[in-house]
């Protein structure tokens, strides 16, 4: 029980001198936190608490909770403080947190804004989107039960996201009888785990949510605890910026800003350091330098630019700048580099493939990435890294990215905004993953494009032709391989040279060591790609015949080759026709369960939407087909 | 005119001086991520558009874009999606505003709401779906607009709380509030398909008392409705109406009595309560507000039909 009564004092200036009040927290600084942990460990209740007791619910709020909570409440009669937090109808029917909350409250010394993010492993992502923008962690553990899983998880991301500041929050200590060796025990055992994963330092404080016992008010019953109550600690840690504004000047521009033919400045936020009138910059990636003309903004133009400021910046001389380029500081300008080990967070339902083309988006940069196999994953309970060929929802682990041109960057534990990027599905324009990135790796700049004499010009002018990739795509059992044989037959006869790069063939030799998994099926097509560019360098028209199921690597195939070099051939046929056909048993065999993965059956294909020449083998033969193929191509 | 522009210029200086001390107060911070974020709008979006509702959050909002992208003019055009119901004193302050901004103002009225004459007296939540939910699909649609600001903050109510920054929705408006995309640091994912749209909350981390300051720091113009003035009024159900225009049918037995009151939020007039107040300055409004104990929509009848009435609201498109 505490000593004080429940009402946090509103500040009596309010009433006696408002104006004196408002310049007082005009100037308060603001601290955005997290609170996580377990499922049940009381997170949302200790918000709920915090609000209540700082006098930020209302009256109007406070009678339909009390309403809601003799309804659907876990407390019987008394109030379900967890029922403020938790807004969609979903939790509040399965008393669970599913997404991230933003509360907002304020003392005389310090404003907040607090996250209340889900304990539950599948919404982890949630999680994260709270964690990246916090300043400080409570971490929450339920006294009776100590270090669990998801504290343990939770520590691990927190500790990975670089939050500075963790609290460890010993919950529902009136439930263990307010003993202190319980909670002693409790912090020791977190702390050997905090050693274990790199939190050097937290605060520890013995608490009682559902009491208000030392959140605001001390708590009489835990008289042996000496420390900060919640509350106080919060109102007092020094924020810190991560040292944004010692480090070089950097600001990545957002948007150019050209109201008339007089003027061109430089939108965007400034991610470090200061930057003043005449400061020499650098433009990057290019490399282009200039002097800054003048900070603008709407109330005048500024002496100087600070980290944190969104600004409009003008240089001196007309070089060339815009969205996605960084401008820096002349003589220190941050790295630029196309290939970086970092640590990603998959947060899709789909998992990671490697060797598939994703989009990364790392400041005000977009460019496209694709991921390796992973180096390890973490298993976050243990810390134990573990092999891995892919990454699922919510793992965690180490890969190298490589981008299709190169990127400025930071390191992730130097600047948040130019070291943390996010991975976008290029079909479903999901975020599928946050990553950190750690480093360049050397790798990008010791490989050199050898430039030959001969180009892929001179080799198709030869032939009389031009290169030409015609990729068949379509069920097992479709035709493609019977059409592209009889195509390849016919422009032969015809004096074309081609070459015919068969699924079967192609995974007897440099793909056998690959299976049939999603992962396995990008890798497969990647490397069929590669293959088919290079025969085009040679002059030659390629067809290939494979499945292909997904639309994301006949896109990447696309884009491997020139512009109008490649020509998809969908061959259209339902799967009852397929599977009647069953020319190698294997739709048997699948539908047996014999084999597993198998398109159309137990693995999904995804039609192509804008495909040249679609050929449907329900309704025309083969040589028809064929036909039709060839006096498309040879019209192109 | 000149005189104030060389105060808030000294005010600046002050500022930029403070800022020496490398630590941004909470409202510049707050300041700069609003910026950010329409700039990132901007930059990746092909007809982006601001929702104005000529309330004090809508002031906030369009000072802040003019900030953005200082000295051009916010690169979008203003969106009032009316339901002819809006206070006279809106009307006045919106066209005024969206001239000195220099910005094109769109006004859409639901012709299917004309024609039917649906009003907030005969029609009851009819009214809302009809005018503003509806009204809002049909001019999205119309003007094929891919993103959409609007004025909303997360300390408002329980689900705004826990929506996006960049909320996403599909090609027939709707909201998921189960699969939101996550939002990690300040990196906003823009992209969608042909015929889906993201509505952008740049206030989403504003509290009303941030609103507010902002207004008397900045010296935001905001519709006189706010400040407590003798005006004429009717009880009804226990709240205080305004009688704005003759359109007010009064029942047997009420006349309307002047009485000094303000507005905490403002929408349709019929359906906005008012308090009784004598705050008839800001720092008195702010003082009002800071000591009250109820909350800002109280004022509003929308909210009150259920515990997830505006999820349920927003999942249907409502803004």
């Amino acid at each position: 029980m505490s000593e004080q009564s429940h009402e946090y004092k509103v500040d009596a200036l309010i009433a006696e001198d408002i104006d004196a009040y408002l310049s007082k927290h005009q100037h308060k600084t603001m601290l955005r936190f997290i609170t996580c942990g377990s499922v049940d460990d009381g997170k949302s209740t200790l918000i709920g608490r915090l609000l209540y007791d700082s006098k930020m619910i209302f009256e109007d709020q406070l009678a339909s909770l009390t309403k809601d909570s003799k309804a659907v409440g876990t407390q019987g009669q008394e109030i379900d403080f967890a029922l403020l937090v938790d807004g969609l109808a979903a939790e509040r029917e399965q008393g669970i947190t599913i997404d991230v909350a933003y509360r907002f409250f304020a003392t005389d010394k310090r404003k907040f804004i607090v996250a209340d993010t889900p304990g539950h492993e599948q919404y982890t992502r949630n999680m994260v989107t709270g964690a990246s923008t916090a300043d400080l962690a409570v971490i929450l553990i339920d006294a009776r039960q100590g270090v669990l899983t998801q504290t343990r998880r939770h520590s691990y991301i927190v500790n990975m996201l670089g939050i500075p500041n963790v609290v460890l929050a010993v919950n529902k200590m009136d439930l263990v009888g307010s003993s202190e060796e319980r909670f002693d025990e409790i912090v020791a055992e977190y702390r050997a785990f905090a050693d274990q994963i790199g939190i050097k330092e937290f605060t520890a404080i013995p608490i009682s949510g559902l009491r208000g016992d030392n959140i605001v008010d001390r708590s009489v019953a835990m008289d042996w605890y000496k420390g900060p109550t919640l509350m106080a600690h919060l109102e007092t840690v020094p924020l810190s910026d991560r040292g944004a504004a010692n480090r070089p000047f950097r600001m990545p521009v957002q948007w150019v800003n050209r109201p008339n033919l007089d003027f061109r400045g430089f939108s965007g936020t400034i991610t470090s350091g200061t930057v003043h009138p005449g400061d020499g910059v650098r433009v990057l990636p290019s490399g282009k330098t200039s002097t800054v003309k003048s900070i603008v903004t709407y109330n005048g133009d500024l002496d100087s630019g600070v980290a944190g400021q969104a600004v409009t910046i003008t240089l001196n001389d007309e070089i060339d700048c815009s969205r996605g380029n960084v401008l820096s500081v002349a003589d220190n300008p941050p790295e630029v580099a196309d290939q970086f080990e970092t640590t990603l967070i998959w947060m899709d339902e789909s998992e990671m493939l490697p060797g598939r083309p994703y989009i990364l988006q790392i400041g005000t940069q977009s460019v496209t990435a694709t991921i390796t196999e992973p180096k390890y994953e973490v298993n976050v309970n243990t810390t134990e890294q573990l092999a891995a060929r892919t990454l699922k929802l919510n793992a965690i682990g180490v890969c190298n990215i490589s981008t299709d041109r190169p990127i400025v960057f930071e390191s992730y534990d130097d600047d948040r905004t130019m070291g943390g990027f996010i991975l976008i599905d290029r079909m479903t324009n999901a975020t599928v993953a946050a990553g950190l990135v750690h480093f360049a790796l050397r790798r990008s700049q010791n490989i050199h494009w050898q430039a030959v004499d001969i180009d892929r010009n001179a080799h198709a002018l030869q032939k009389g032709q031009k290169a030409k990739v015609v990729w068949f795509t379509g069920l097992s059992g479709s035709g493609k391989s019977t059409i592209a044989n009889l195509v390849e037959k016919k422009l032969h006869s015809m004096g074309r040279h081609s070459f015919l790069l068969d699924g079967d063939n192609v995974r007897h030799g440099l793909n056998r060591d690959l299976g049939f998994t999603d992962a396995d099926r990008v890798e497969n097509i990647r490397r069929v790609g590669e293959v088919a560019r290079l025969m085009t360098d040679a002059g030659l028209i390629v067809m290939t015949a494979f499945i292909s199921p997904f639309k994301a690597e006949r896109q990447m195939v696309r884009d491997l080759m020139e512009e109008g070099e490649f020509v998809e051939v969908f061959v259209n046929t339902s799967l009852e026709t397929a599977e009647s056909r069953d020319v190698k048993g294997l739709y048997k065999k699948a539908r047996a369960g014999d084999l597993k993965n198998f398109t159309g059956i137990d693995s999904p294909y995804e039609k192509p939407e804008k495909a040249e020449i679609t050929v449907n083998t329900d309704e025309m033969t083969a040589e028809e087909a064929a036909e039709m193929i060839v006096d498309r191509l040879l019209a192109m | 005119m000149q005189k104030l522009l060389q105060l808030n210029h000294q005010e600046t200086k002050k500022a930029a001086m403070a800022l020496d001390d490398r630590q941004l107060t909470h409202l510049q911070r707050l300041e700069a991520e609003s910026i950010q974020i329409m700039r990132e709008v901007v930059a990746t979006s092909t007809n982006p558009v601001m929702l104005y509702s000529v309330g004090k959050d809508s002031a906030c909002m369009l000072h802040l874009a003019k900030k953005a992208f200082y000295p051009s003019p916010p690169p979008f055009p203003l969106l009032h999606v009316d339901t002819t119901w809006k206070f006279q004193a809106m009307y006045a302050l919106r066209d005024k505003a969206a001239a000195d901004a220099g910005m094109q103002l769109l006004v859409h009225h639901n012709p299917e709401a004309v024609e039917k004459g649906i009003n907030p007296f005969d029609h009851g939540s009819l009214h809302t779906d009809m005018w503003k939910t509806d009204g809002l699909k049909q001019a999205l649609s119309a003007y094929g607009f891919d993103a959409a600001f609007g004025g909303a903050r997360r300390d408002e109510e329980k689900s705004r709380a826990k929506e996006r920054v960049f909320s996403f929705r599909s090609a027939n408006h709707r909201w998921d509030p189960k699969s939101q995309r996550p939002e990690l640091w300040s990196q906003y994912n823009a992209r969608k398909a042909k015929g889906e749209s993201i509505r952008v909350f740049p206030l989403s981390n504003w509290t009303e008392l941030d609103i507010w300051q902002y207004i008397q720091l900045e010296k935001i113009e905001i519709v006189p409705l706010y400040f407590a003035a003798p005006r004429p009024v009717v009880e009804r159900d226990g709240m205080l109406i305004m009688v704005d225009d003759d359109r007010f049918p009064l029942r047997d037995g009420e006349t309307p009595e002047m009485k000094s009151i303000r507005f905490r939020t403002l929408g349709c007039y019929p359906l906005t309560g008012a308090v009784e107040s004598e705050a008839a300055t800001l720092s008195e409004v702010i003082q009002e507000m800071l000591l009250t104990t109820t909350s800002e929509r109280q004022g509003r009848a929308i909210d009150h039909d259920s515990a997830a009435s505006m999820e349920k609201k927003k999942q249907e498109g409502y803004f």
